[in-house]
């Protein structure tokens, strides 16, 4: 029987887990372990570590984040941001991760897909897209966090990434994405139907509904989550300040302060989970 | 002298997939592992595990580029502890599908089939339950799934799973794509698993404290 997967996102810049809107403003939220073993133990199904500034940072402190991680949490660990060689991939492998994901290197050089899922396997292999609808109503792919066109369209691209090996696609809906207004079911559905590769929808949960919604009528195989989960044990972890204790850079305004964007309904891992269960749809308890 | 407390287990390693996840797991539970593809480690060690992502024809071809095939089958007749792990499992039947035909480790009778296209989408990638098959009275308790109980999950990615031709051998089943096919299995020394029990959380874990505990008997 097939169970849905609830993955945690994990947007990291330098030390700290940060989280944007539409992948821009980033704040910081905490330390990206202590998030990764909070989701763990509230049973996240798998979990993505995304470097969303990995073009402009070292590359040292991830793999020491990705290393932390692999040593606490035994489900399995999704890393992207920056991936450009089949060297990258294999050195964040090496430091425990579990699959990559590619974006920016998969549309300039599709092959690298061939390659990447011949060598490490097709499992390990996921290209994440990022599509942005335009005016006309078609979704293009973008890269580098969303800044830059492609004029590659995002269903015939996930057609193609799929011929070449990918084993999942991470679907990214930048319009929605750290919005809280919903997933982009239309989106979701069509790349869903097209594929026979699991999809994981991405960007835009504000509500548990949305969850149901891109399952049932998105078709979802996978679905991920940011804000609403981080921003819920922010919450959680407000009442004793644990979380302020190892920030020294970045905009922390929001952690001293605590406002959080009111369009988001925080949810935990287990909490979402019931909530599927009451709906109908089957996922690890 | 090996020490008795700590033996050491070898992780074959021939280039196929989740290797390090596999050591993390070890390192979790006090198993003594390392990674190898020499042959006289493998041969001397106190148990060992073959895990494996990838296709069935490359993973073979390695291992017969590696020359391990013999040593790998002189381990398993010693008697001494082996675990497979999803396509370290699917490379001890006789032969596969995938792909066109091919030949297998022949240690266990049986085929690699792949699951039909149908229901639910193929490969299987996530989170499924395993239960005790319906035609057998085997007893978890006396296997490397002791203490985990009918239902619990464990982490899943495969197009194909295994039919032995053996019933008595399936430790557990799992329901996938309208059927329920063969996620784990004993016979004699040899334990192996369609899912990955290093990345199935704390159930998982207890698979490889079960393990440490058979080596360490």
């Amino acid at each position: 029987m097939k169970n849905i997967r609830i993955i945690p996102r994990l947007d990291i810049k330098g030390p700290n887990l940060v989280k944007g809107i539409h992948l821009e403003g980033l704040r910081v939220l905490g330390s990206p372990e202590d998030f990764a073993e909070h989701y763990y133990n509230a049973g996240a199904d798998e979990l993505i570590y995304m470097d969303v500034v990995a073009s402009l940072y070292g590359r040292n402190g991830l793999m020491d984040i990705i290393e932390k991680t692999a040593k606490k949490i035994f489900i399995p660990l999704t890393v992207g941001g920056g991936l450009r060689t089949l060297e990258d991939i294999k050195n964040v492998l090496r430091a425990g991760a579990d699959k990559v994901s590619l974006n920016t290197i998969a549309i300039k050089n599709p092959n690298i897909i061939l390659e990447a899922s011949r060598r490490f396997g097709s499992s390990t292999i996921v290209v994440s897209i990022e599509a942005i609808k335009q005016n006309d109503g078609k979704y293009m792919a973008f890269i580098e966090n969303a800044r830059e066109s492609t004029g590659v369209e995002v269903f015939s691209w996930a057609k193609k990434v799929e011929e070449l090996g990918a084993g999942e696609i991470l679907l990214t809906s930048v319009n929605n994405e750290g919005t809280g207004s919903g997933y982009d079911i239309e989106l979701t559905r069509k790349v869903s139907e097209l594929v026979s590769i699991p999809v994981i929808a991405n960007g835009g949960a504000g509500e548990l509904e949305d969850v149901v919604n891109v399952i049932k009528q998105g078709k979802a195989d996978a679905v991920s989550l940011a804000s609403m989960v981080h921003y819920d044990y922010v919450k959680k972890s407000m009442v004793n300040g644990s979380l302020l204790k190892n920030q020294a850079e970045g905009n922390i305004d929001f952690l001293k302060f605590g406002k959080i964007s009111e369009k988001i309904e925080t949810s935990g891992i287990e909490e979402i989970k019931f909530y599927l269960k009451d709906k109908g749809i089957n996922c690890r308890k | 002298m090996t020490n008795e407390k700590n033996k050491k287990v070898v992780i074959v390693d021939y280039a196929m997939g989740n290797i390090f996840s596999v050591k993390l797991a070890c390192q979790k539970v006090g198993i003594c592992a390392i990674v190898s593809n020499d042959k006289k480690e493998i041969s001397n060690a106190s148990a060992l595990i073959l895990p494996g992502v990838g296709a069935f024809a490359d993973a073979m071809a390695t291992l017969e580029k590696l020359d391990l095939v013999r040593t790998i089958k002189e381990f398993i007749a010693s008697g001494r502890p082996f675990l497979g792990i999803c396509l370290g499992m699917q490379l001890l039947m006789s032969e596969s599908e995938e792909f066109g035909l091919h030949k297998g480790l022949d240690i266990i009778k049986g085929r690699v089939v792949k699951f039909p296209a149908v229901n639910d989408k193929v490969p299987q990638v996530g989170w499924n339950q395993i239960t005790k098959p319906s035609y057998s009275n085997i007893n978890w308790e006396e296997t490397l799934l002791k203490g985990l109980s009918e239902k619990d999950f464990m982490y899943f990615v495969h197009s194909f799973y295994v039919l032995p031709n053996n019933n008595n051998i399936v430790v557990s089943e799992t329901n996938y794509a309208g059927l329920n096919y063969c996620s784990s299995l004993r016979e004699k020394n040899i334990y192996a698993c369609q899912f990955h029990p290093e990345k199935s959380g704390e159930s998982g874990l207890l698979i490889y404290r079960n393990f440490y505990n058979l080596i360490n008997k």
